[in-house]
């Protein structure tokens, strides 16, 4: 009985792992390369030097194309962010006009950026930025938890436990540092599904600068970037796990006294009809 | 609820209450002297822990609701104005959304716990149906939550789904324009799911007391699937042990459950839902949640769309029948060694459909879909009913306190 058991559990399997084999003849995607990152796993916490990094590149590059609609200047601020100070976020808010009113006359009107305004695009309207570019870039607010890629199987099934949950930020990394191979066609990349992205390899060395001594490497500055994306997706990230810490520890210590008050309570239960 | 409360209040006014309304009679005859089998194992905790979900995705629900905007325009924004500027937002979001996954754990659990012990059959068959019903109207609940953050899944889901309607003969179309408010899904969409959204739980709520109600006339079924025949020697108050033992089950469902909430938040759903919906560019794969995934391989197992819309339903509906399918006199599959192999095959056979409606409908997956769906049925219609018949039980015990002292000794032995 537990042999045919078994033995129906394992034609599943088999089943299960040859049919991706079947199935995978369309084409040569990459799988993402997967990286370092210092917020992954239970104690996870952003790098604030690479956030304020990240944010610098986004700024300088990122931001020409991309918009940013959830982002406020204010959160540049916030505690488990790239924590600029206050003035820096006022300096920096201030650099930027952002449309207000109507005013007394009826008007609108421009005026310079407070921390409590949300960062402004370059383009009003995704329309806009497709005639201009050729095609409308994505929102970057929450695009590091709007990539993944497949880890099939069984990989999947493991992913939740070991508490894998970068597949945006690997994709993104291995996108722009590692994809642009093809010295003739800027717009090839192995990672892209169809190998053809619109985007023109957006980094090169030396392109930004940093104050920090770090390295100005494609590298560096896409792995500063998906880090600041992170953040910029889950401004949350370090407040979640810190309470799943707390969380955990206290329903743990619940359970292990729950389990000791029903044995005891049970221990009487059999004590008294079956003696 | 069964027989006469033996309550007596021990405070002047608790008797003055008791005798104009005997509410506290009623949550001590429930909760507090109501005979529970002695032999009940942990997979009988589920019950509990389905209505604890309950009140959870109730409140997180409640609150999500005080900040969020449902109109196409602005609801996928104010999911992020939940997740940043909302006081513990990004926790109520996370449980409510992880929260609707370990309930469709709970339920899949507790029903898979009844069809191996037999818990459906006489006389227990109205309270199965209502856990049918309740079945019901979760997934119609968790698929129009699923719909509101208004992100590509949602939207694309909503549209596949409100589509089968469209595959009933003559009047489908105009079905399907019905529920749609409209000529696509759009914001009169949004509108009436996030109305039925908050709706339906309540509704689950009010056949969630019918089912505690049917359990309480009919009594709770058992591992070793014999009724209670002395109370004094078979059951144990509920309270204490059952609530203990309860209080201790789901407090390591919600460790399980605080995982998902706090470590892997959006494993369980779609990356494409963070990106707003948009009519004008279709994912290249949609997939609907992981619990409807076994019911959506049937779907397409199908090669008609109304046939496959069939199957599909009647993949559900078919549960409703199973107390009459069912012929064998003996309840529990521990007495069952047969039925067991079938039952595991089941099992195995609802894990690979799910696996197999998250895959591309194309060559050996659609194949494998089809076998799978046949056993899926065929275990129902062909199986329960002969195997009833022809299959030889082992001996049942001759009652429940028999069956634990049996235990008792085995182990000691």
């Amino acid at each position: 009985m537990i042999r045919l058991k078994t033995l129906g559990l394992a034609a599943l399997l088999a089943a299960a792992t040859a049919l991706p084999a079947a199935a995978q003849h369309e084409h040569e995607t990459k799988t993402p390369v997967r990286q370092s990152w210092s917020f992954a796993g239970p104690f996870g916490t952003f790098d604030r030097g690479e956030l304020q990094r990240g944010f610098h590149v986004f700024r300088e590059v990122c931001s020409n194309c991309h918009s940013a609609k959830a982002l406020a200047f204010r959160n540049l601020a916030q505690p488990g962010g790239p924590e600029f100070s206050e003035a820096q976020v006022r300096a920096l808010a201030a650099e930027y006009k952002v449309q207000d009113g109507p005013g007394d006359d009826g008007k609108m009107f421009e005026r310079p950026a407070r921390p409590a305004d949300h960062f402004p695009s370059n383009y009003p309207n995704p329309e806009a930025a497709k005639a201009v570019l050729g095609a409308a870039p994505p929102d970057m607010s929450v695009l590091a938890k709007a990539r993944s890629y497949s880890r099939g199987f069984p990989l999947f099934l493991v992913d939740p436990f070991i508490q894998y949950q970068e597949h945006g930020v690997d994709y993104i990394y291995s996108l722009i540092a590692l994809g642009y191979t093809d010295d003739k066609d800027p717009n090839a990349n192995q990672y892209f599904p169809g190998g053809h992205i619109a985007m023109a390899k957006p980094l090169s060395d030396g392109q930004v600068e940093y104050t920090d001594g770090s390295p100005e490497t494609v590298e560096q500055y896409t792995h500063d970037v998906a880090a600041y994306l992170m953040w910029m997706a889950e401004p949350k990230l370090e407040e979640r796990k810190k309470t799943g810490f707390k969380v955990m520890a206290f329903l743990i210590l619940f359970a292990g006294l729950l389990f000791f008050a029903k044995k005891r309570v049970w221990a009487k239960a059999h004590g008294q009809d079956h003696a | 609820m069964s027989g006469h409360s033996t309550y007596v209040p021990k405070s002047a006014i608790g008797r003055w209450f008791e005798s104009r309304l005997p509410i506290m009679g009623l949550i001590h005859s429930s909760f507090v002297a109501y005979p529970t089998p002695r032999n009940l194992n942990y997979w009988w905790t589920f019950g509990g822990i389905l209505s604890v979900m309950l009140v959870v995705q109730i409140l997180t629900g409640i609150v999500l609701v005080m900040h969020y905007t449902p109109h196409v325009d602005y609801a996928f924004n104010s999911v992020e104005h939940i997740m940043r500027d909302v006081n513990w937002g990004w926790m109520l979001r996370y449980t409510h959304a992880n929260g609707a996954s370990m309930f469709f754990v709970a339920v899949y659990i507790h029903m898979l716990r009844g069809l191996y012990y037999g818990s459906y059959k006489a006389p227990r068959e109205v309270l199965w149906i209502l856990g049918v019903i309740i079945y019901l109207l979760m997934m119609a609940t968790g698929f129009m939550g699923y719909v509101l953050p208004w992100g590509q899944m949602s939207f694309w889901g909503a549209t596949v789904i409100t589509n089968l309607f469209s595959a009933i003969p003559l009047v489908g179309e105009s079905i399907t324009t019905w529920l749609w408010g409209g000529y696509s899904v759009d914001n009169p969409t949004l509108n009436r799911f996030f109305s039925l959204h908050y709706l339906l739980p309540f509704m689950i709520a009010g056949v969630v007391v019918l089912h505690v109600w049917a359990l309480h006339v009919v009594g709770q079924n058992n591992p070793d699937g014999v009724e209670v025949k002395n109370v004094a020697r078979d059951t144990l108050p509920f309270t204490p042990y059952a609530t203990i033992k309860d209080g201790f089950a789901m407090v390591c469902f919600m460790i399980f459950f605080a995982w998902w909430v706090f470590y892997v938040p959006n494993y369980l759903g779609h990356a494409d839902n963070y990106i707003e919906a948009n009519p004008l560019s279709t994912p290249s794969h949609i997939v609907p949640e992981w619990y409807y995934l076994p019911f959506y391989a049937i779907l397409r197992a199908v090669p008609s769309k109304l046939g496959g819309v069939m199957a599909m339903f009647s993949a559900i509906l078919v549960l409703c029948f199973l107390p009459w399918l069912d012929t064998s006199r003996v309840r529990s599959a521990k007495y069952r060694p047969v039925y067991k192999v079938f039952f595991w095959l089941f099992v195995a056979t609802a894990v690979g459909l799910g696996y197999l409606g998250a895959m591309p409908a194309e060559g050996g997956y659609v194949l494998a879909s089809r076998l799978l769906a046949v056993y899926y049925f065929a275990f129902f219609l062909v199986v329960m009913p002969l195997l009833g018949l022809f299959e030889t039980p082992r001996a049942v015990p001759a009652s429940i306190a028999d069956a634990v002292l049996k235990n008792a000794h085995s182990a000691k032995a």
